[in-house]
């Protein structure tokens, strides 16, 4: 009988030991960066462009080139991906044409970022002939972002009661009409959730911005879509790995790793706590 | 009255036109792959594609194989495996039916953030940090090997693993736990006899889904695994994956060339697998949903 409390006890410490640890891999990783970046945080690291090849000066274009590079990606991927939510939830029962689209949305969330770089390169590139550009890499984190901002954007529409629609439908209300007033107004906290998740992940992405558009150093900001741009992500990989001095900037890198941390971060709280008031909303 | 039908139609027809959208993306991509990897095979041989050297510039006689990529691919994805599913699914138990509602609003978004880290942050942190930890504790000159490759890819699939884990054990109907107590099993009895092996489908999803994404992973490996393109012989040698082939080689390579089309012929290796193990997980998930109705 000792024995098998003792099994027990055991047991259980054991999958909390799991899940200590995995909650400490996060503090890890968060205290690490955090410690060794603040040091070289300041205003002009913010605000100045790299100098003395990256030695000395600041990261403001990479942060200027990933605000614009997501700022494309919300453009493209938000309106398509809600349209298409929409149909999912609100316009279709399961059939056959149902099923594919949905099998087609699992599967393009499984499609590895360096392939969807490859397809940028193709398509964006060269096919419409957008160059290397902010345009190419953002429409290129789009189609990435885009399964996620459908998935989240339906369990969201799924999540306003019925009663909601059939009320504006008894009143004589179109399908359109419904959705609008009665539908899209309750479920919008929980899309606005999921599509700043989505854009803060593909903010802090590397491998499709690699041949579409990012760029080593640029002397200027980018002005237009149709210009080449640094980006923090980017940046962080360039300093510590193709750098001709890695040991001498890991100071700056350790900076941009804490930006760019600062910045998904900021994303990801901002996400949880919409969700949580918006949550305590719908159980009042 | 007949313009507002018409109008809703309208309406109608443009969702339906977004939604399929995924459909032709998806088709796109696959179609872009096979048609530029077919043009490699202008060049190389089909079967030079299964050899175990990949050196596409030496002059003279360029060698195209890709075996050993596929082999560093598996292996850092294996060896991820061997850390994040035991890891990952006891963490999973913890918070499904141990931890308390507080514990776990505070585990739960911890976890999520984790899954929100940016792949090219744990791979900086995998040169500066677990590369040298590796170099001392081997006794070895670099720390940018298979090993570090695979921790780095475990921290990666770490939250699917433990998410999808989570909603699986914590959908195991309470009936079949009190039937267990109701016999005199313990609560950990119950919990690894009867809602374990009752979650068991939806456990093995998360560990193919937590495959399919350390076998596309792409920043991780390229900067924590030294890049070496020789075939592997063990976890200390340096390796280089089929995503890190890709993210090397294709912004240096010019247009048009037998290389060029090579590396597609990469992404399309890439792209099937990652393809088959989402079907994988798909089937396990279908049959899961059909036993439990």
């Amino acid at each position: 009988m000792n024995l098998k409390k003792c099994k027990g006890m055991l047991g259980f410490g054991a999958l909390r030991l799991c899940a200590v640890i995995s909650v400490l891999i996060l503090g890890v990783i968060i205290f690490d960066i955090a410690f060794k970046g603040a040091g070289v945080i300041s205003w002009e690291f913010l605000t100045d462009y790299p100098r003395e090849g990256m030695t000395k000066g600041g990261i403001f274009p990479a942060i200027v080139g990933t605000v614009f590079v997501t700022f494309i990606t919300a453009l493209f991927s938000i309106p398509l991906g809600v349209c298409a939510a929409i149909y999912l939830s609100e316009y279709t029962r399961e059939g056959k044409v149902v099923r594919l689209i949905r099998a087609a949305i699992r599967n393009l969330a499984g499609v590895p970022s360096i392939v969807y770089g490859l397809f940028g390169v193709v398509l964006f590139m060269r096919g419409l002939g957008f160059g290397a550009s902010v345009l190419s890499s953002g429409l290129t984190l789009g189609l990435l972002t885009l399964p996620w901002i459908i998935t989240t954007s339906e369990e969201a529409l799924k999540a306003v009661p019925k009663s909601f629609r059939e009320g504006a439908m008894a009143l004589g209300a179109t399908k359109w009409q419904t959705i609008r007033t009665n539908v899209l107004p309750y479920a919008f906290p929980g899309i606005l959730t999921g599509a700043i998740l989505g854009l803060s992940r593909a903010a802090g992405e590397t491998a499709p911005l690699l041949f579409t558009g990012v760029a080593f150093y640029i002397p200027k900001l980018p002005t237009s879509p149709f210009d080449q741009f640094m980006a923090l992500p980017y940046h962080l990989y360039i300093l510590s790995t193709q750098h001709h001095a890695t040991e001498l900037v890991k100071p700056i890198a350790y900076g941009t790793a804490l930006v760019l941390l600062a910045v998904v971060l900021a994303m990801n709280l901002l996400a949880i706590i919409l969700r949580y008031r918006a949550r305590k909303k719908l159980k009042m | 009255m007949m313009l507002s039908r018409l109008k809703e139609k309208a309406i109608h027809f443009l969702f339906f036109l977004t939604a399929f959208s995924a459909v032709v993306i998806l088709a796109g991509i696959f179609l872009m792959l096979v048609l530029n990897a077919i043009r490699a095979f202008e060049d190389v041989g089909f079967w030079d594609f299964f050899g175990t050297r990949w050196n596409p510039s030496a002059y003279g006689e360029p060698s195209y194989g890709i075996v050993q990529m596929i082999v560093s691919t598996f292996m850092t994805t294996l060896g991820a495996m061997l850390i994040a599913v035991p890891l990952g699914v006891g963490a999973a138990a913890y918070i499904a039916e141990v931890a308390s509602p507080r514990v776990r609003e505070i585990l739960k978004p911890a976890i999520e953030i984790l899954a929100g880290i940016p792949s090219v942050v744990i791979g900086f942190l995998g040169i500066v940090l677990v590369g040298p930890l590796i170099a001392d504790v081997f006794g070895l000159s670099s720390g940018l090997n298979a090993l570090n490759g695979s921790i780095l890819l475990a921290v990666m699939a770490l939250p699917t693993i433990i998410s999808v884990s989570e909603d699986a054990i914590r959908a195991v109907p309470t009936e079949y736990k009190e039937a267990s107590y109701a016999l005199g099993a313990s609560r950990w009895t119950t919990l690894v006899r009867v809602t374990i092996p009752a979650a068991f489908q939806g456990i093995a999803a998360s560990v193919v889904l937590g495959v399919g994404r350390a076998v596309g992973e792409t920043m991780t490996v390229l900067m924590a695994t030294g890049n070496a393109t020789a075939m592997p012989h063990g976890f200390l040698d340096s390796v280089r994956t089929l995503t890190a082939t890709i993210a090397i080689e294709l912004g240096e390579v010019p247009y048009g060339t037998a290389h060029y089309y090579a590396l597609f012929a990469v992404g399309a290796v890439l792209f099937i697998i990652t393809l088959g193990i989402n079907l994988v997980a798909e089937m396990i998930t279908a049959k899961h949903r059909r036993l439990t109705g």
